[in-house]
């Protein structure tokens, strides 16, 4: 990024500059500095300034990127995105640098006799095409796959959905936010029938309670965390962190409650009991848009191989859910979950105040958990019971990690039941598909194939053959990995690899392509809150590197479907997103057009009349309504949200004599996921070198450990030795120890747990028993 | 030519008069933080006598709680 200031003391202070908000970023949550960016920026009349998504995390914030002689040189936050109005954090901040590591694949590898060889890009994609038809001829359409990404922009699932689902025929489709979004997925599905949040993130200025559901925003969503200390100094609002670790989101909360992992199913059934037993539920809400179903129950956790589950709703009446709430009463949820009486009454309070407006906000906490649809369903249910929904300021919010985890994975499904609009199972939306991609409706199989940890499952067992991984890191972020690795090795596997720097999952390619990263290509991602936004190419990719979508059409081309990949390399991004458009003409899910996303920040769909639609299911602010009461939710036949009846249920391994302690894993501010991009940035890897393992300092102290200290942590998947982090950025509870999974040469996830939600099929990452001792 | 950079912490309610206290010292550049009682502090000076010279300025502003070099890179791990 540095190398075109010639200045070299403008590049030292720059990068002394960058440490101490790098430092400062670590010390208080939510920091911002929004001068230095004006500041930091080379004084030149030359640079050019283009608008575009930031390529980090799903907050979506809008950056100004600044080229100058065919180089990102300066990034400084939109201030006409209404995300971040100007703002942006660590990460974003350094977000170009990204695109100038030392080690950037710039040549396609292609591994012979075991060491990799360069080719050209047009040798190694014929071999890519005639590889997956060979494999296909050989072995069937469904021992091909492709693993996608929440960091695939629209057009790379799009193009990637259409080639596997449209042309080959096999729904071997997945993405990485399998591992991440699944769980809110499916909890949307359930309680309303239809995907993503119903509010948008303007709902922060109107609220004035906050409660984060295992969520530590101050790390992960800095920017959003920051609005929300903002509204705290203009308005008073109150935020409680409802977690199970002490981060830098609980010192920054108004309020800290830990409780025992797993037991978030038994407070939220508590805080409804409160809410039913103080007569604070909104009943004309409740008569009008609310049915209450109850599924099946110890579903078990999928830990064995081609696991199956479908869960059978029931419904039920509002007596018999009262009748079972009793079950958890806040005296007998103390008990389970650590949480005292007064803070269950407290939060239950606060939620049923009908004078304080609510918004709940989770992630990972929420999702990554062995019954993840179900704490999805159980904080939609408060929302309903209280009609703290779909109005400004009350909000049930699901947030999402990757930048386009929404709009790429969610919108554009490319998860192996999903189509653009629907799913492969129903005969009508098959139709529709078939005919937007000009393909028999034959083509597309109407039954789901794998999951993600059960697609790599069949790439071990060999169900599976071919597998082609874009713009994600498997190899690092899969849980139990060292099985997933070894099956990956296997005789008789081909796996492809489109990657910008080398990693793990590189390691165990037969083909590396070299890829165009973010502004080196056209694209557009959707962040969390329904936001679709759109980024011109503004610099050349190094070498040979090719977008992940144009890799794609080149294949299809080369596999025969020129008729379906007809796109012309220049107008390609426009063309696809204008086909994929057509999969969404209604008003409950219209996109908008390419021209609006190029003249502004971004526009939330349902994008109807040249608006964009902030609340859903609201009939003040909803075209889509339509039944002529407020509220309309439509994604059910008969336009009523579900309360669900969802009882707490243990995790799939909890501790015991011989591992005695929960293993928690997850992220740290600095770095990015599995880190292949910003560990390659000096200041934040500088910042970050390397994992660690948080311990209580009680236990700490027992076990006679230091921070710096080797601790060996053993599950029984294998054992890890990390140094030890005792006090410092985080404090995990007494018997818990937190893992971040960013560094590749301390991988957590080879002794991590591979069980998941049986009905959203994500893996619990934040919960398995674990021994420590000192090494 | 050293160039360092700092986190300043003002004493409570005195963020305003550290930022134009530093703002007048020629070797010093001031980032504050929008939201936060803190601010960055770059400092760049010709030599070491300067840079002793600065230091004992620096130590006479009232408004000034705490002065903690970020020291380039080598930025603590977890604080
Ligand atoms: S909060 Fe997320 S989207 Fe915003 S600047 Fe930071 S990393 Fe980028």
């Amino acid at each position: 990024m540095y190398t075109s200031i010639t200045n070299r003391r403008e590049f030292i202070k720059k990068m002394a500059v960058l440490s101490a908000m790098t430092a400062a970023a670590t010390m208080f949550p939510g920091i911002l500095f929004a001068e230095e960016q004006e500041k930091g920026i080379p004084n030149s009349a030359n640079l050019d300034w283009k608008k575009a998504p930031c390529r980090f995390c799903g907050v979506g914030c809008g950056v100004l990127v600044g080229t100058e002689n065919g180089k990102a040189i300066a990034v400084k936050g939109d201030p006409k995105s209404p995300v971040n109005k100007g703002l942006c954090c660590v990460k974003g901040y350094h977000s170009i640098m990204a695109l100038y590591g030392k080690d950037r694949l710039t040549k396609p590898l292609v591994k012979k006799n075991g060491q990799y060889v360069e080719t050209s890009m047009k040798e190694a994609l014929d071999l890519v095409a005639s590889k997956m038809q060979d494999t296909i001829k050989n072995h069937g359409k469904d021992a091909v796959s492709i693993y996608g990404s929440g960091q695939w922009t629209i057009p790379d699932g799009y193009a990637a959905s259409k080639l596997f689902k449209g042309c080959i025929g096999t729904n071997n489709v997945e993405a990485n936010a399998r591992l991440c979004m699944a769980s809110a997925v499916t909890g949307f599905l359930t309680s309303f029938g239809i995907d993503e949040p119903m509010g948008c993130y303007e709902d922060i200025d109107y609220a004035d309670v906050f409660f984060l559901w295992g969520n530590n925003m101050a790390e992960m969503h800095p920017v959003l965390f920051s609005r929300l200390l903002d509204q705290r100094l203009k308005r008073g609002v109150k935020i409680i962190d409802f977690a199970t670790r002490t981060t830098r989101t609980s010192k920054a909360a108004d309020s800290s409650i830990l409780f025992q992992p797993q037991t978030d199913l038994a407070v939220a059934n508590a805080i409804c009991y409160e809410i039913i037993n103080n007569g604070w539920v909104n009943k004309s809400f409740v008569d009008k848009h609310c049915n209450f179903n109850k599924g099946l129950t110890n579903m078990g956790y999928g830990l064995e191989d081609n696991y199956k589950f479908k869960d059978k709703p029931e419904k039920i009446n509002f007596e018999a859910y009262k009748k079972f709430l009793e079950d958890y009463t806040p005296e007998k949820v103390s008990k389970i979950s650590g949480v005292s009486v007064k803070d269950i009454k407290y939060m239950a309070a606060l939620y049923g105040d009908p004078n304080k407006k609510v918004m709940s906000l989770w992630c990972m906490g929420m999702n990554q958990h062995s019954r993840g649809t179900w704490i999805n369903n159980l904080v939609y249910n408060i929302h309903l019971l209280t009609g703290k929904i779909s109005t400004p300021g009350n909000s049930p919010f699901s947030l999402t990690g990757q930048p386009s985890a929404c709009g790429t994975v969610r919108e554009v499904g490319t998860l192996t039941h999903k189509l653009p609009h629907g799913v492969v199972m129903n005969k009508k939306h098959r139709e529709f598909a078939a005919k937007i991609w000009d393909v028999p409706v034959e083509n597309i199989d109407p039954k789901p194939t794998y999951h993600t940890v059960e697609m790599f499952r069949a790439l071990d067992r060999g169900d599976i053959r071919f597998m082609w991984i874009q713009v994600t890191n498997p190899m690092v972020t899969m849980p139990k990995l060292k099985r997933y690795r070894d099956g990956a090795k296997k005789e008789g596997r081909f796996i492809v690899v489109s990657d910008i720097y080398p990693t793990p999952t590189t390691d165990i390619a037969d083909v590396i392509l070299p890829s165009a990263m973010w502004i080196e290509r056209e694209g557009l991602f959707g962040n969390s809150e329904r936001r679709t936004q759109h980024f011109d190419q503004m610099v050349d990719p190094p070498g040979e590197a090719m977008s992940d979508t144009w890799q794609l059409v080149e294949v299809a081309k080369r596999m025969g479907y020129e008729k379906q990949f007809y796109y012309k390399e220049e107008t390609h991004i426009e063309e696809i997103y204008t086909e994929y458009r057509k999969h969404h003409d209604n008003k409950k899910h219209n996109m908008a057009p390419l021209e609006v996303l190029k003249s502004q920040p971004g526009a939330m769909w349902p994008y109807v009349d040249g608006k964009s639609t902030q609340w859903r299911f609201n009939a003040k602010y909803d075209p889509a309504c339509s039944n002529g009461e407020d509220f309309h939710f439509y994604g059910k036949p008969d336009g009523k949200a579900i309360i669900w009846q969802r009882p707490y249920e243990p995790a799939a391994e909890e501790p015991d004599e011989e591992y005695p302690y929960w293993l928690n894993t997850g992220r740290v501010v600095e770095h990015w996921h599995t880190g292949s991009m910003t560990r390659r940035i000096p200041v934040l890897h500088k910042a970050m070198p390397h994992a660690y393992v948080e311990l209580h300092p009680n236990d700490a102290k027992r076990l006679q450990i230091k921070t710096g200290d080797k601790v060996k942590l053993t599950t029984r998947r294998g054992e890890i030795i990390l140094p030890a982090s005792i006090d410092q950025r985080g404090v995990p509870a007494p018997m818990q120890v937190f893992v971040p999974f960013f560094d590749e040469n301390l991988l957590i996830n080879d002794i991590t747990l591979d069980s998941f939600c049986p009905i959203s099929k994500e893996p619990d990452y934040k919960k398995c028993a674990v021994k420590v001792e000192k090494a | 030519m050293p160039i360092k950079s700092y986190l300043a912490h003002p004493h409570t309610g005195k963020k305003d008069e550290l930022i134009k206290a530093l703002s007048l010292i020629q070797q010093c550049e001031v980032m504050p933080a929008q939201n936060q009682d803190v601010l960055i502090l770059v400092t760049e000076t010709e030599n070491k006598t300067e840079e002793a010279t600065l230091k004992e300025k620096l130590d006479t502003i009232d408004s000034l709680k705490l002065l903690a070099m970020v020291s380039g890179f080598n930025t603590p791990q977890n604080n």
